[in-house]
């Protein structure tokens, strides 16, 4: 997605003189193309991440769009002030982007995991949160994100996931789409866990629990219209997400069932209890050991649906 | 800019005189809203005044001309000063003051871009204007613009980090179209800035973060004048000026005390406030 997101970036700087890159010097070799080709709107603002906030600020009050790119727990929380005041309140068209969003740093540790950011910048007033699935879908968001007039938050994985998204579907900021039909369970899910409740779909098919599988691209604004005709479709919702189950997908997705639905639907939230993973492994073992793996899934959503 | 042109004492002598008329719109605002900021108004008004008047390249009947010079209020919580010199440059009407206390007005206890015309930057959170004025400055290079950026701090203001990531990268980028000044006038809110975090030595820190650093007294026009004129003299090197400067200044029961930071008049302190303004007796 890293990849994806630097060409799709490179792209839009070739026909966009207002567009800026901005890093906090993360993402060597991967801005090699636009260095070479812009080396005035490549910016390499040093370990300084709420001075980047600033600068993307200023740059943006100069008539300037810019991207600003580090890990994504640096991007977000480092400067989180810088974002709600400069961005948001002052409501520029400055675009963050968060690599290796969730858990993929895996051995890099906590500090290196972003478990909180899509709840925590979903309460900025006027920020757009995004989360694409794979290295197709960043290009569409990426791309998306133009078209808007505030800030944005486009939370990404780092590079070779599975494709799961189509080419060639339509791709619009606030509406999510449906990748599989079910009738039993929704599984309303967001970036890189889009791969892995498809697959853990097909588990559950096997068993003779059919789920539908809705990749919610867009944290904020979430899609009512989809939610509520999951729970009309299936009549119960999971989701997932590589994230506390405390402020992000889950609960953007509760606040709708709590006050459109008005009747009691089942509804599980699929995620980190509030932990920090404070285990060393793998990205894949961490999955695994906090069931956010096929299997993990699987085995939650199977136990939901007994249950209810 | 008036860069390198001669200094005139009748600039000075009506400059001097709209400093005392300002630091009246500034009480009238602060008696008005029950609150304010009076001691950090104060303290740079003689520094807006120079920049508004004699320094900024602006346009009054164009607030969002794009190649208009950018001044930045970074100590946000001074800009009933900036309300006061925007009204007395033209931007609006010096009676549009008189709305502080109503509903809808304009004018808030920090500055919001939205509402003012000629505020470039909202601002009320320290440490935060210099990054974005870096932003300005560096598009403006990378467009070949001749425009400037000033950037008004705290003193206290430079004890927040970000301050000093944005020198670092003004200085490391060579936005010598960025002009820092430093509203140094030794007190914070809740106390002197010597007894809280110690800034001193202040002009070598700026030094040693690569700035050519001029050190004035920011009450006296000929040195504020002279900073300014003299900016830009170094190519590739950004500027700091610190302005020494009283809180408080022109009221002698206001200046230098710490109390004054964020506190409303009475009638009969407002009432001896005009009174010494109207003769000056504090210069």
């Amino acid at each position: 997605m890293r990849t994806a997101f630097c060409k799709t970036l490179y792209e839009i700087m070739s026909r966009d003189s207002r567009v800026y890159a901005l890093t906090a010097d993360i993402g060597f070799r991967n801005f090699d193309e636009i260095i070479a080709e812009f080396p005035d709107r490549f910016v390499n603002v040093g370990v300084a991440e709420a001075n980047m906030m600033g600068i993307a600020a200023g740059l943006a009050l100069s008539g300037k769009i810019p991207f600003t790119f580090t890990i994504a727990p640096f991007v977000t929380m480092r400067c989180l002030e810088q974002i709600r005041v400069d961005l948001c309140y002052q409501h520029l068209p400055v675009k963050i982007i968060g690599a290796g969003g969730g858990f993929v740093y895996g051995p890099q540790g906590t500090t290196h995991h972003a478990i909180e950011e899509l709840g925590i910048l979903r309460t900025l007033p006027g920020m757009t949160v995004l989360c694409p699935a794979d290295p197709v879908e960043t290009e569409k968001t990426v791309l998306g994100s133009m078209s808007l007039e505030g800030p944005s938050y486009i939370r990404i994985g780092r590079n070779n996931e599975p494709v799961v998204t189509d080419e060639k579907s339509p791709f619009k900021i606030g509406k999510a789409d449906t990748l599989r039909k079910g009738e039993d369970v929704s599984m309303v899910t967001c970036g890189l866990s889009v791969h892995n409740c498809l697959a853990a779909a097909d588990l559950l098919a096997l068993e003779g629990i059919h789920a539908s599988v809705i990749n919610m691209h867009t944290i904020k604004p979430v899609d009512k219209e989809t939610i509520l005709r999951c729970a009309e479709e299936t009549g119960c919702i999971v989701t997932v997400e590589e994230h506390n189950i405390i402020g992000g997908l889950g609960s953007a997705v509760a606040e709708v069932i709590a006050e459109e639905i008005h009747h009691s639907i089942p509804f599980k939230r699929i995620g980190l209890n509030d932990v920090y993973l404070r285990m060393h492994g793998s990205y894949d073992d961490l999955k695994q050991e906090f069931g956010l793996d096929i299997d993990g899934i699987a085995t939650a959503v199977r136990t939901f649906v007994e249950e209810n | 800019m008036l860069n390198n042109q001669p200094i005139r004492e009748t600039d000075i002598n009506s400059l001097k005189k709209l400093a005392q008329t300002l630091r009246k719109d500034v009480l009238k605002m602060v008696m008005a809203s029950r609150e304010g900021h009076l001691g950090a108004a104060f303290s740079c008004i003689e520094i807006l005044t120079a920049l508004y008047f004699n320094v900024l390249n602006i346009d009054p009947l164009q607030p969002d001309w794009e190649d208009r010079d950018r001044f930045i209020m970074s100590k946000g919580h001074g800009c009933f000063a900036q309300y006061a010199v925007l009204a007395r440059r033209g931007f609006y009407p010096v009676e549009l003051l008189e709305s502080i206390n109503q509903k809808d007005t304009l004018f808030g206890g920090h500055p919001d871009r939205d509402k003012v015309p000629g505020i470039d930057v909202s601002t009320g959170s320290l440490g935060h204007g210099l990054s974005i004025g870096a932003g300005m400055a560096l598009a403006d290079k990378r467009d070949g613009k001749a425009s400037r950026v000033f950037v008004l701090l705290g003193d206290g203001e430079c004890q927040e980090g970000s301050v000093w990531e944005a020198a670092m990268f003004a200085a490391g980028n060579g936005l010598d179209n960025l002009t820092v000044i430093v509203d140094a006038n030794s007190l914070q809110a809740i106390g002197k800035t010597d007894d809280i975090i110690p800034m001193e030595p202040f002009s070598s820190k700026w030094k040693s973060f690569g700035w050519e650093v001029r050190e004035i007294d920011g009450h006296d026009y000929s040195e504020i004048l002279s900073a300014f004129n003299n900016t830009l003299s170094t190519p590739s090197v950004p500027t700091a000026i610190i302005a020494r400067t009283v809180k408080g200044k022109g009221v002698s029961y206001m200046e230098n005390e710490i109390m004054w930071h964020a506190r409303a008049v009475t009638e009969n302190e407002y009432k001896q406030a005009v009174l010494e303004l109207n003769e000056g007796t504090s210069f």
